[in-house]
């Protein structure tokens, strides 16, 4: 027995199913029926039944990567807020391996990281790591936050959407599995892309997202191609 | 000549012995809030904020198993007709601890260890049972937070006034009633967070207004509902 529909939106509580069902994500078995935790959509995959919530925290999972803010140095390591319920820890021994140095030399409070999550322990502590490929210190650019249950809309599928965004706005952008996003690039470029990327955010459980999510960049950015032309017209006579 | 108008069964305001004052609910009405909702029952104007789950700070009351809920209820120094002095009192310490104990069953804290979350609850303006409208606010705004939950918390209180048993007691009938019972429930289940009671009444009394209230929460929950589903447009 079955008493919703894929992508209808559901509340806690909302018993969805019954008997020969299996429970997913943002959904517990009471008896034999389930029933939704969260506010949000209803996915359906052969039996199983999850419900991708609308608004959610990040919690910090090995292997993830994401972008993190130093707010402290410690005699051996570096505390960082990755915007979580959790800090993250980032050890010296990450950085510099068997070498010491002064910490502060490398990165200082206020420096923006983008990080591996190397190990969550059971009473959430957050190890972090900087081994691997892209993984590092961020210089300029602005940080935006969005819902971390959005992250895979904001990427899109094989990246069509967020590959959309830096085709028409040539800033290079970097998105973290926390929901943390960092975009460089021309000021007035950053502008629009903070400007889709939360109409992303606020539009996610919508469809036909990516069309219009198309219309809008070449929307905000046609306007600034038509500025620049005018601009190299008044130039050439002088 | 004096006409004395009784009209059977009619309460003060003009209101049926079952009949709830008019209710409002909007959710998702703070930007910066990770949750919050807003909600009016006749006179009553409650505004809900949650954050969380977030970091903890204070050592000694983390619980390494699971998050725990805070909650501040608040009277604004305008809520009222004379002006209250602001500030917590003895009424709001025990109305924050009930509701953060009516509120806890229903979320499943298990899932954020040594975190916390944070319920604000601010009474803009008061025309009884306010503490009912902050408890089925805060279980509104919880859900908009995204928070996992069992099932969503509704309250409700029923009464005695004019030796009749009432449903959701207005202002007066709670001041110069003879008992109030205010109850929270998880309407799935029908499990009680929360009942309590001020004045008296028989056990037959209170079977009854327990009842009524239990049917007053059932109808507030529709409400609920439809005020989260309509936050994502619907």
């Amino acid at each position: 027995m079955i008493f919703v529909k894929d992508k209808d939106i559901v509340i806690p509580g909302d018993i969805l199913a019954e008997n020969e069902y299996h429970t997913g994500r943002g959904t517990f078995k009471e008896e034999n029926k389930i029933c939704s935790s969260v506010v949000g959509l209803i996915a359906i995959r052969n039996k199983k039944i999850s419900v991708i919530p609308l608004q959610s925290k990040y919690i910090p999972k090995k292997g993830d990567v994401v972008i993190g803010e130093i707010t402290d140095i410690r005699f051996s390591m570096w505390n960082l807020d990755i915007n979580s319920p959790y800090s993250g820890i980032l050890p010296a021994s990450e950085v510099f391996g068997k070498e010491k140095r002064e910490l502060n030399s490398v990165f200082n409070v206020g420096d923006v990281l983008f990080l591996r999550v190397v190990d969550v322990d059971e009473v959430k502590k957050v190890k972090l790591g900087l081994k691997g490929r892209g993984l590092g210190k961020f210089r300029d650019g602005i940080l935006i936050s969005i819902t971390p249950t959005k992250v895979p809309r904001l990427i899109g599928k094989k990246g069509s959407m967020i590959n959309m965004i830096k085709d028409h706005t040539k800033c290079e952008i970097v998105v973290g599995q926390n929901g943390v996003v960092w975009v460089k690039g021309e000021p007035a470029m950053e502008r629009i892309a903070e400007k889709v990327i939360k109409t992303i955010e606020k539009e996610a459980h919508t469809s036909g997202l990516t069309d219009r999510v198309r219309d809008m960049l070449s929307e905000l950015c046609g306007e600034e191609k038509e500025e620049t032309p005018e601009k190299e017209n008044k130039e050439l006579p002088e | 000549m004096i006409i004395i108008i009784i009209n059977n069964n009619k309460r003060a305001d003009g209101r049926d012995f079952n009949e709830l004052r008019p209710l409002k609910i909007e959710a998702g009405v703070l930007e910066r809030a990770d949750g919050s909702a807003y909600l009016e029952l006749g006179g009553n104007k409650v505004l809900v904020a949650v954050y969380g789950p977030r970091e903890f700070y204070i050592r000694r009351m983390q619980r390494p198993d699971r998050a725990i809920i805070r909650c501040r209820y608040n009277m604004a120094p305008f809520s009222v007709e004379d002006r209250k002095r602001p500030g917590p009192d003895r009424r709001s310490v025990e109305i924050s601890k009930i509701t953060s104990e009516a509120l806890k069953p229903a979320v499943f804290l298990e899932k954020f260890p040594r975190s916390t979350i944070d319920v604000f609850i601010e009474i803009l303006q008061a025309e009884g049972g306010t503490r009912c409208a902050g408890i089925t606010a805060a279980s509104v705004a919880l859900a908009d937070a995204g928070l996992p939950m069992k099932d969503l918390i509704v309250s409700c209180a029923a009464g005695k006034a004019n030796g009749q048993v009432v449903l959701d007691l207005s202002e007066i009938e709670d001041k110069e009633g003879e008992a109030d019972l205010p109850v929270a429930i998880m309407p799935r289940t029908g499990e009680i967070t929360l009942l309590q009671m001020d004045g008296h009444l028989t056990p037959e009394e209170f079977e009854k207004a327990l009842d009524l209230a239990i049917e007053g929460c059932n109808k507030i929950n529709q409400k609920q509902k439809e005020a989260i589903k309509k936050r994502y447009g619907e």
